[in-house]
């Protein structure tokens, strides 16, 4: 029997269009634009072609797409105008990628009703808008052709930004119909390409930006200078909720280059001339603060309420059958609980945004992740309409959740830095410093999860709970429609939507409240969630004496896709070749994220003094049309170490309420030297492409958590791994 | 006050506070922003340049140490093992935000300019203080060999 699946596989799209505050926002920003023209332009333009607005084709036949996703590494730009360009025919030397303004008629994420980027979406909402788009333009391209050579459009083809004339020999480049194809109609109806005809798509195709970020001219936010341009630095409360009483500035204002200090919500910032002025600033000042209302408590304190909480009353995130009786009442019982730690994101680039605000105007440069609220959000710092900030969206060193947040907080301080200042039309670059992201809040929450199962007197698995305890990150805002009776489904996913054909299974929710600022952080729920599920599954295995790969697959007959990934890991792996030797253990997870499977299995070496090292990380991975095999390999790898860092050493703590890491002594993050070989293999398929930028997170921690188990007879149910795992055999 | 210096081939003289981290003289004063800033504490090797010839952390040395030495940042890579470097991350397609990489390239160029045919091990122990969050450092690795076949072949 199939469980129902329930809410669980609803996504964020459904929920964002569900979200009233978030329509309001787009619907006040999106409808000052005109539609889009029924016509392409060309004229005002210099003969550019527009057919629409991501895409335009100039004179000498360079194509410019336009992406309303953010880069952040994760390779969107890429794969938008790969999409795009498979369509048009493009010649893909001649291929660029430009950003899109803040427009959030033009540029909505589809699955989000409002520009921004996130939840591995940009691919799966483009995908049909940008082939049409590429269709069209190419559709015009062959009518312009057409009509100059007065031969019938059905016997004109196109290939690397040409089109051709088979029986008379005419050939004519993009660039040179670009004018005449300007002035036509935009087709109603196109049809698409064949996949089987795909010349990019599915095929090696380098990055665009590449380059550019192999000889330093890749432009990130921290590189913008303008003529006067000052930097500010935001000394910020030591303790979460804490408030500015009063401050001294006097030594402040005679460090040299310092230029003003001027209080905002957030803090108090010193405007300098230049970063080491502003920073020498801001080391003087010094700032009274009000802890009132601040996090006081320690994260062992906080810990130690989540355990208490595990065993009260919860919202029900999912209830198939009656768990609670089925485990009472089962042959065997199996119970374990797992702790997570308080994540940072720490992108390579702190975060950073550039303000020029007049009376009337907000230009802000940033790699922005969430344009639509942060056009709304910094339009309510400056006092302004958001019809009056302008975004310039750069390539972002990072991001991986940080700079996607409902309260913009990084671009409202920098605004209302540039507003205290005087909003006199001075740039001002608002720049933090690693110890300012670290201290900074908007973490992964922390979360307690505990888990039962029962197996019956043939070790079959008839009943399963699972209880969640911590923070949610979709209470308070904009997506609080997203909290259906008491559950965030952010805190959930991958808990509730478990794939396992069990007869029993109850997931339920406790959400905490505290004043530490939480965020999603790269693959979201699935971050702790999967590690809960499949390191509790292999416990469960273990009890049944069954093997933890057969385990898992014999409960995913129902689930085809999921059941594939796991078995091409376990094949490519060499699961079936028998144990490795003493001292080395493989372990497997398997996860759902946004829609795309991935599964993998690590493998570990545990030393006599318990020191462990990842050897090799097998990943298999179906996540649709592969639009870039290659950029799809890179995620998947890169996902694995950013979640191999998280596991091994992640942890944000706090001391009375204090951070106490400061920068990358303290919080460590993955090193070359800790970077296991990683294969990854492509599962073939037809679907509609879904993401890569997290999903490959999931799985790892689990994966080598069970491995260390093979190895060594060690479970580890608390996150990061302790510096040595003992054998206990 | 001034200090005077080789930047990238050329004799560079920048105004600035002597006690200024050379990464703000480079990136704020000279105008070269491909080196980057990442903690300010010598621990992600973001700001990664050569002085001398060696590998440094621009964000902790001080201006006035560079004073008639010789300092190389990604903008004047010139050398034929920084263009094996180079041309090996573009074919490899090493980067993902991009951010580290810069630092990444300098710190692999200093390595290959001493030791052309480095191990894994030997890669490790050079590139370990270059922090890439997007994790490509499997490629990283693989980029360096192949920049290694380069420069024998």
């Amino acid at each position: 029997m199939t469980p129902p699946r329930t809410a669980s596989r609803t996504s964020r799209r459904a929920f964002l269009k569900n979200t009233g505050a978030v329509s309001a926002v787009a619907l006040t920003i999106g409808f000052q634009w005109a539609g889009p023209a029924r016509r392409a332009e060309a004229a005002e333009t210099g003969g550019v072609f527009m057919p629409n607005a991501f895409v335009s084709i100039a004179p000498d036949g360079s194509v410019t797409v336009i992406a309303k996703h953010l880069e952040m590494g994760q390779g969107a730009y890429t794969g938008i105008a790969t999409v795009l360009a498979e369509e048009l025919d493009a010649d893909w030397a001649q291929v660029r990628v430009e950003s899109a303004p803040a427009n959030a008629k033009l540029y909505a994420n589809l699955a989000f009703g409002m520009q921004g980027t996130g939840g591995s979406s940009a691919m799966n909402n483009s995908w049909a808008q940008l082939r049409e788009a590429g269709a069209r333009a190419r559709a015009m391209l062959l009518q312009a052709a057409a009509a100059d050579w007065n031969v019938p459009v059905t016997e004109l083809t196109t290939d690397k930004g040409v089109v051709r004339h088979a029986s008379s020999g005419r050939q004519a480049g993009y660039g040179a119909l670009a004018t005449r194809a300007a002035a036509l109609p935009v087709p109603e109806q196109v049809s698409l390409k064949d996949p089987k005809d795909f010349k990019l798509i599915g095929h090696r195709v380098p990055r665009v930006d590449v380059a550019a970020k192999s000889d330093g001219t890749a432009r990130f936010t921290i590189d913008v200078a303008m003529p006067g341009m000052l930097v500010a630095l935001l000394k910020r409360a030591p303790l979460f909720g804490a408030t500015v009483r009063s401050f001294d500035a006097t030594a402040a204002a005679n460090v040299a280059g310092v230029v003003k200090v001027v209080q905002v919500p957030n803090g108090v910032a010193v405007v300098a001339k230049g970063f080491w002025a502003a920073k020498q600033g801001r080391d003087a000042l010094i700032v009274d603060w009000d802890d009132t209302h601040a996090e006081k408590r320690s994260s062992a304190e906080i810990m130690t309420e989540y355990r208490h909480l595990a065993g009260q009353p919860a919202a029900t995130a999912r209830k198939v059958g009656a768990a609670g009786p089925a485990i009472k009442d089962a042959a065997h019982r199996i119970a374990a609980s797992y702790e997570f730690p308080y994540l940072a994101h720490a992108p390579m680039e702190p975060l950073d945004a550039v303000v020029k605000l007049t009376a009337d105007s907000c230009e802000i440069w940033t790699g922005d992740q969430f344009q639509t609220l942060d056009q709304a959000n910094a339009a309510k710092a400056a006092g302004l309409d958001p019809a009056q900030v302008n975004i310039h969206t750069l390539y972002a060193g990072g991001s991986f959740g940080r700079r996607a947040n409902v309260r913009s907080d990084y671009i409202v301080e920098a605004v209302s830095i540039a507003r205290a200042f005087g909003a006199d039309g001075t740039p001002i670059k608002l720049q933090w410093t690693r110890e300012d992201d670290l201290h900074g809040g908007l973490y992964r929450p922390m979360y307690f999860h505990k888990l039962e199962a029962g197996l019956n007197a043939q070790k079959e698995l008839i009943g399963w709970r699972h209880v969640i305890v911590g923070q949610s990150i979709m209470s308070g805002g904009p997506f609080e429609a997203m909290v259906k009776d008491g559950v965030d489904p952010t805190s959930v996913e991958g808990a509730s939507t478990i794939a396992y054909d069990i007869p029993n299974i109850d997931v339920s929710l406790v959400t905490t409240r505290n004043p530490v600022p939480v965020l999603w952080w790269r693959v979201v729920g699935s971050s702790h969630t999967t590690f809960a599920v499949e390191a509790f599954i292999d416990e469960v295995a273990h009890a049944a004496g069954k093997d933890p790969f057969a385990f898992r697959r014999d409960l995913l007959a129902h689930e085809p896709r999921m059941k594939a990934v796991l078995e091409l890991a376990a094949d490519k792996a060499g699961w079936h070749d028998g144990p490795l030797p003493k001292g080395k253990g493989r372990g497997i997870a398997v996860a759902e994220a946004f829609n795309t499977l991935v599964a993998q299995v690590a493998e570990v070496s545990v030393d006599a003094a318990g020191k462990v090292t990842v050897d090799r990380v097998v990943c298999a991975v179906d996540c649709g049309i592969a639009i870039n095999p290659d950029v799809i390999k890179a995620q998947m790898e890169g996902g694995i170490g950013f979640g191999l860092g998280a596991i091994r050493f992640g942890a944000i703590t706090l001391d009375k309420g204090k951070v106490e890491q400061d920068n990358f002594n303290g919080y460590r993050v993955l090193r070359i030297n800790e970077m296991p070989n990683v294969e990854v293999h492509i599962v073939p398929s037809a679907e509609v492409p879904t993401g890569v930028g997290e999903p490959g997170v999931a799985p790892v921690g689990p994966a080598v958590a069970n491995a260390i188990f093979a190895a060594t007879g060690q479970r580890i149910h608390l996150l990061p791994f302790p510096e040595s795992v003992r054998n206990k055999a | 006050m001034t200090t005077t210096f080789l930047l990238n081939g050329a004799s560079a003289t920048l105004d600035a506070d002597p006690t200024m981290p050379l990464l703000w003289a480079l990136r704020e004063v000279a105008g070269l922003t491909g080196t980057k800033f990442g903690c300010g504490m010598a621990l992600c090797g973001a700001c990664t340049v050569h002085i001398d010839g060696v590998a440094l952390r621009s964000c902790v040395t001080p201006l006035s140490a560079v004073a008639g030495k010789n300092v190389t940042t990604i903008e004047g890579l010139q050398s034929r093992p920084a263009k094996a470097v180079q041309a090996a991350w573009v074919g490899l397609q090493v980067p993902q935000c991009g951010y580290c990489q810069s630092g990444q390239i300098m710190s692999a160029t200093a390595l290959l300019e001493k030791n052309t045919a480095p191990s894994d091990a030997e890669i490790d122990a050079a590139m370990s203080g270059n922090i890439c969050r997007c994790g490509t450092y499997p490629r990283i690795r693989a980029a360096i060999h192949s920049a290694a076949q380069t420069l024998k072949g």
